[in-house]
């Protein structure tokens, strides 16, 4: 039962899409029942020195679950979320089986309940089993709850079936999140086709493979007028296209991934499989891009892309192994110490944009006042640690940031009310 | 040296130092017995994913003239596929007692890998399109031999054809350039890696014009899945652009020798019999192959008194 206790958060500078503020916040079951100055009553959680925000939406997380336990599950994934301060992740549909019915869309939501930790948003698959040739039942699934559809992992590549599920997800009033990826230009491909991947042997995989999607889905979009969201967005050129399609209004937006905007292509250098991930590291330009695009807001939303591979997975050699790596409990730290914008900006595209893109605006990324369900996340945005992958709350270990020492640390997370994560701690 | 894993690695030192000590493995090969005991009691594992009959061959007779042990352990890449850790694999044969792997691989890196799992010594014996170092050093060691010179300042090594997908490439041309080489590379755009301009080579896309002014003409294979893959339309007219006839070898300097890491695909690349060219290498590059690898596993696990053990056994 969602506390009846009253919780009162001292001190803590509130931010959310107004600005910032040192205020208190009072929390009883299940809603923000009082901000201001001087609360009492009840529990109190000191957050002086730190943000108090909503909590953070993940647009992006791969929980395995069902189908690859081995890696993560949905109460392992959902506990690395509130660990790092996410009070919502959207399950991605590539699992076994995938999402594309109502039985296995049921199943992840349920899933995500029975752990209680955060609020786990399924994904619906765009086409049948992900394999790109007929469209999944997304009006099905749409009255089911989905919002948000996707075949991640697998770009939609034939234009008239991507014509036909915008036009058909325009009437559902849903968006379709494409995974921008043109296959023929990247079988094979290990790393970035860049100078590194010349000299070191490695199949190239060339930015114009996500360039053209991007470009023939905002083409499509403009076509349609069907909402399309780019997921895990990584050239220089893409973050140029999308800039161009606000520009022209249309229903676009785009997330990038924290790894995209921290580490760069001359990771493979060592063969560590850790760095292999779709689409792969990029170059210090690329970089650079995608945080102006963030900074600019051409970029809309952080999203992790959490991907967790067990370790015999990631032992296998560099053309073997699957690409992917985990992000929930770094997303912070690395976003706080890349990203030169506002905490306001931060929130906007760590909680507040996310929220809106996954159509579930009206129970995460609020503003913080009354009545608002109690979904926040509170951050030292000073402290540093050290990620040390055995603290880790996934199952599997796959992070690149071993070892690196991240400033900007999750205190608490209050997930419907319930305090899901203390001094840093997982609650159940 | 701990481990073989690129001529970079390696480095220019390295480079020289393996090819003086090849020399002393010449002299052993060229004795009525041509076996010493260098290694006695070592266990050297030739650990081949990727089929290779050649560059197997070559380092187990390395080894038996040094009277190490050799295992052979051949996998298929379906097996690995059927999801056996690459590490599992390692692991497991280290357990057994092993002082160096002799690793070939059709990925990139494997080498690296194997050696953080391991505390034997790692040969890399070719690995996906990236290094094949003794294949370098043999083909430096030979056109030392039949030039007659310990550097090649002022020698123009011309490479010819699938730069791209080739080890053997990537590992001369590091290997060739310290050794003050100038590398011209020939072949058509399509058979080069997409950021060839950082390298410190010269680039053509015709043969016939830089054929004047090559002294090593080096003629790498090229595969007909290239063909299904697009890469060049048909095998018949890359024979004709970039391939070596009578007429192409007829316009190299008279001095100029001729190379091939074979296996060589007559018809294709090669369009003349190499044994009617009278400054072909090719068999010499065959045969230096064992002496090289000889050095390389010497220098690798006979120890640190190695200099004075080399002393006795090429007295």
């Amino acid at each position: 039962m969602t506390g009846a206790e009253r919780i009162v958060l001292k001190g803590g500078r509130v931010v959310d899409s107004r600005g910032e503020r040192v205020v208190d916040v009072a929390v009883q079951r299940g809603v923000v029942v009082e901000v201001g100055e001087q609360l009492s009553g009840g529990r109190t959680i000191d957050a002086s020195g730190c943000v108090v925000a909503p909590g953070f939406v993940d647009l992006h997380a791969h929980l395995r679950e069902p189908g690859k336990e081995e890696a993560e599950t949905i109460e392992t994934g959902s506990r690395a979320g509130a660990k790092g301060g996410y009070t919502a992740l959207v399950a991605m549909p590539n699992t076994d089986p995938p999402q594309d019915s109502v039985a296995v869309i049921d199943f992840v939501r349920e899933q995500g309940k029975r752990a209680g930790l955060v609020e786990v948003v399924p994904s619906g698959c765009i086409t049948l089993g992900r394999q790109g040739e007929a469209l999944a039942p997304m009006a099905e699934l749409a009255a089911a709850g989905v919002r948000i559809f996707t075949d991640d992992g697998n770009g939609v590549q034939d234009e008239l079936l991507m014509r036909r599920a915008m036009e058909y997800a325009k009437g559902l009033g849903v968006t379709l999140a494409q995974h921008c990826e043109v296959a023929t230009l990247t079988k094979g491909a290990v790393m970035n086709e860049c100078q590194c991947c010349t000299s070191l042997g490695l199949p190239g995989w060339p930015s114009i493979a996500e360039e053209l999607m991007v470009f023939r889905d905002i083409e499509l979009a403009r076509l349609t007028g069907a909402r399309v969201h780019f997921l895990h967005l990584s050239t220089a050129r893409s973050v140029e296209l999308v800039r161009a399609a606000k520009r022209d209004g249309l229903p676009i937006t785009a997330e990038v991934t924290p790894h995209h905007l921290s580490l760069d292509e001359t990771r493979l250098t060592t063969f560590d499989t850790v760095f292999k991930v779709n689409p792969p590291l990029r170059s210090l330009a690329d970089i650079a891009a995608l945080r102006a695009g963030v900074v600019d807001g051409t970029i809309d939303a952080l999203a992790t892309d959490h991907a967790p591979h067990p370790r015999r997975d990631k032992e296998l050699t560099l053309d073997q192994a699957p690409p992917g790596m985990l992000g929930l409990e770094t997303a912070l730290g690395v976003a706080l110490g890349v990203l030169d914008v506002s905490l306001t900006q931060l929130v906007r595209i760590m909680s507040i944009h996310p929220a809106q893109i996954a159509g579930i605006a009206d129970r995460h990324g609020r503003d913080i006042e009354p009545g608002a369900p109690a979904n926040l996340v509170v951050f030292d945005p000073n402290a540093t640690w050290q990620v040390e992958p055995e603290t880790l709350a996934s199952k599997s270990r796959n992070t690149p940031y071993v070892g690196m020492t991240l400033r900007g640390k999750v205190r608490h997370t209050m997930f419907n009310g319930d305090i899901t994560v203390l001094h840093g701690e997982a609650q159940r | 040296m701990k481990h073989l894993r690129s001529i970079d690695e390696l480095g220019h030192d390295g480079v020289v130092r393996l090819l003086e000590l090849t020399r002393h493995m010449v002299e052993i090969n060229a004795r009525p017995v041509p076996k010493v005991p260098a290694l006695r009691g070592k266990t050297v594992v030739s650990l081949f994913f990727e089929d290779s009959t050649r560059t197997r061959l070559s380092f187990e007779t390395a080894a038996k003239r040094l009277s190490a042990d050799t295992m052979t352990f051949s996998v298929s890449t379906s097996s690995v596929n059927k999801g056996e850790s690459l590490r599992d694999t390692i692991e497991t044969i280290s357990d057994m007692g092993v002082d160096a792997f002799v690793v070939r691989h059709k990925s990139t890196g494997t080498p690296w890998q194997i050696s953080d799992w391991t505390n034997a010594s790692v040969v890399n014996a070719g690995d996906g399109w990236h290094q094949h170092p003794t294949q370098a050093l043999v083909d430096c060691f030979t056109v030392r031999q039949a030039l007659g010179v310990e550097r090649f300042d002022g020698l123009t090594l011309t490479i010819v054809g699938d730069i791209k997908h080739s080890r053997v490439a990537r590992s001369n041309i590091s290997a060739f350039s310290m050794l003050g080489a100038n590398v011209v590379l020939v072949a058509p755009p399509t058979l080069l890696p997409p950021d060839v301009a950082h390298w410190p080579v010269t680039v053509s896309h015709r043969l016939d014009d830089v054929l004047a002014r090559t002294d090593i003409l080096y003629m790498l294979r090229l595969q007909s899945e290239r063909m299904s893959q697009g890469h060049v339309p048909n095998l018949r007219e890359y024979g004709e652009t970039f391939g070596l006839d009578a007429a192409r070898a007829a316009k190299l300097p008279s001095t100029a020798v001729i190379m091939h890491p074979g296996p060589m695909n007559r018809g294709v690349e090669m369009l003349v019999d190499p044994s009617a060219l009278p400054n072909s290498l090719i068999h010499q590059q065959v045969a230096n192959g064992v002496a090289v690898r000889m050095a390389v596993l010497f220098d690798l696990l006979a120890g640190e008194s190695s200099t004075a053990h080399l002393a006795t056994v090429a007295s």
